[in-house]
């Protein structure tokens, strides 16, 4: 099995699952209606695309493994996702912020993944790239509405930015399986996309009205299983039926 | 038109079973009838999210957990056409939902009830969505045309969710020792609060006679209930469960089931506040609301904002 491109796999799976877990913790509990059926529309994109990359996966690794064997039965150390994604959904404002710092990584992310010499990655790439869209415009309209919206929604969101950013650029930092990666032609040059991205993170914000805390430190190590404390207890919600029932069918 | 003019016009319409739309007349006790009916639908719709999306991170596979995010979400969605079904009639989504934070307005009381194993995914799917198009088939015909569009929709996806709910229980039942007991307890939990969905005895209901004689409701009470149960115990058998009722048999003679009495202190119990969940399920409703006030603040405020700089 070729190691690498199975790690570098999981990073991208495991991002979108834990994501879209997280998302899903919303769902009944929205501030508006609407908004509880969009954030719920998200995160079945995630789990969708996160079921695209596991499925491959588990091809590569050819031990008769399927997309639950991988979701369910690795424990926190395996899991490859960064650390913002695994963030919790706090209030409406870092649940935004969150899923804005995240989409605007995706959405360059998944169109340059698109010219994968890799033809299954770049279709899936093609698939959620067009999701994608539609969850950064989402993401983005909700930072403009709540950095320019009451004095009360600003504070909330420029306390989430403060909060979120030294965990943003863990998605733009080359981790080995990124770099060997690009150098075999199945991922994108991650440089590039880390400037794409601070563009129109900059051109959101500033719109906004938020001030872009200065990126002095980064947090780290999510891509080498290196989690933050939340990432065990998303597990043990996620597992559990696996865990406590080895073996079933559902 | 004088009223009485107007009036038989509006009954001659009702008997000749031409839709009422929402600027045709109608008498003010058929419009308070419906904003009632309609609007406990709706909050049934929403609060009856939350029992489910109580499993969606426990979800057993991920295409399991996109199928519960798929069905909570279509729940979301029936609730959003029956409050705007709703607001046709001349009241806003705001005052409903008011109604329903301080408890003036009703919601099926199932929805009080706890979901404990993952077996209850199925039992609600197979049990409560059945008895949902059970009572919300013959509403694709209700008068009110609005609400009978908005129930064609809605009664398509119920029936989707029907099955998919009666799949969970058929894998389950054709698993482990423990699925098939966890499947088999999801049942005897549900079983009984599902037949109190069709409502009171038809000797005991206060809206059924309006109801029908308005063409807003089309079959009784006991009639739908009937029908849920000799529809269900079939279903029940090849899953190889027991319905939790002694007095359930087959009655030869009227081509039905005979089946037990229904616990109605439980059923009035639950219905005044007294069930499992009543205090928890409006709780999270409030709770979401109330958080969700100054998101709704932000938005009008930045939409304002626009619209006058559009203007300036
Ligand atoms: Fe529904
Ligand atoms: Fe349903």
């Amino acid at each position: 099995m070729d190691t690498n491109k199975f790690n570098y796999i999981l990073q991208q799976a495991d991002n979108c699952l834990i994501l879209g877990q997280r998302l899903g913790e919303w769902c009944g509990h929205g501030p508006i209606l609407e908004q509880d059926i969009a954030m719920t529309n998200i995160s079945l994109d995630l789990i969708g695309q996160a079921r695209l990359f596991y499925q491959y996966a588990a091809e590569l690794q050819d031990e008769g493994k399927t997309e639950d064997d991988l979701a369910y039965l690795r424990d926190a150390w395996d899991f490859r996702n960064v650390k913002l994604v695994e963030q919790p959904n706090g209030d409406f404002a870092q649940t935004i912020i969150r899923q804005f710092l995240y989409d605007t990584f995706s959405c360059y992310y998944y169109e340059a993944l698109k010219e994968s010499n890799d033809e299954r990655l770049a279709s899936i790439a093609a698939k959620s790239h067009k999701e994608t869209l539609y969850h950064v415009k989402w993401s983005g309209d909700w930072v403009l509405r709540l950095g320019d919206g009451t004095s009360e929604s600003h504070e909330r969101a420029q306390s989430a930015l403060d909060l979120l950013r030294p965990y943003a650029d863990e998605l733009v930092i080359p981790s080995e399986a990124d770099q060997k990666a690009a150098e075999e032609g199945y991922g994108p040059d991650l440089g590039k996309i880390a400037e794409l991205r601070s563009e129109k993170l900059n051109a959101v914000l500033s719109e906004s009205t938020l001030n872009v805390p200065e990126s002095g430190f980064t947090h780290s190590g999510g891509k080498d299983g290196r989690h933050t404390e939340h990432l065990g207890y998303i597990l043990a919600d996620l597992q559990f039926l696996q865990r406590a029932y080895p073996g079933n069918k559902w | 038109m004088n009223t009485e003019s107007l009036e038989k016009h509006f009954n001659d319409k009702i008997e000749e079973d031409i839709r009422i739309e929402p600027k045709d007349w109608m008498p003010e006790k058929y419009r308070k009838t419906l904003i009632r009916q309609i609007s406990q639908h709706a909050h049934s719709e929403i609060v009856g999210m939350l029992p489910e999306a109580n499993w969606i991170t426990r979800a057993p596979t991920l295409r399991r957990k996109a199928a519960a995010l798929a069905k909570v979400q279509d729940e979301a969605g029936h609730g959003l056409y029956l409050y705007s079904a709703c607001e046709t009639l001349g009241v806003e989504r705001d005052d409903l939902l008011a109604d329903l934070h301080s408890g003036k307005a009703k919601y099926s009381s199932i929805f009080n009830y706890p979901t404990l194993t993952w077996a209850d995914m199925g039992a609600i799917g197979w049990l409560v969505d059945g008895a949902a198009i059970m009572n919300q088939v013959p509403l694709c015909r209700a008068s009110y045309g609005p609400y009978a569009r908005a129930m064609v929709r809605i009664c398509k996806e119920e029936s989707f969710h029907q099955r998919q709910g009666y799949e969970i229980m058929l894998t389950l039942c054709k698993g482990s020792e423990e699925q098939k007991n966890m499947a088999q307890d999801a049942l005897n939990r549900w079983w009984w609060p599902s037949l109190m969905m069709f409502g009171p005895t038809d000797k005991d209901s206060k809206h059924t006679a309006d109801s029908m004689r308005w063409g807003i409701k089309r079959f009784t009470n006991d009639e739908l209930r009937q029908k849920f149960v000799d529809v269900t115990v079939p279903q029940a058998d090849i899953l190889g469960l027991t319905v939790p009722d002694k007095d359930l048999k087959w009655n030869e003679e009227s081509g039905h089931y005979d089946f037990g009495e229904i616990n109605w202190e439980e059923f009035y119990n639950v219905i005044s506040g007294n069930g499992p969940c009543n205090r928890e399920r409006l709780e999270a409703r409030r709770n979401a609301h109330d958080k969700g006030e100054w998101v709704r603040e932000a938005a009008q405020a930045y939409a304002e904002k626009k619209s006058r700089n559009k203007a300036a």
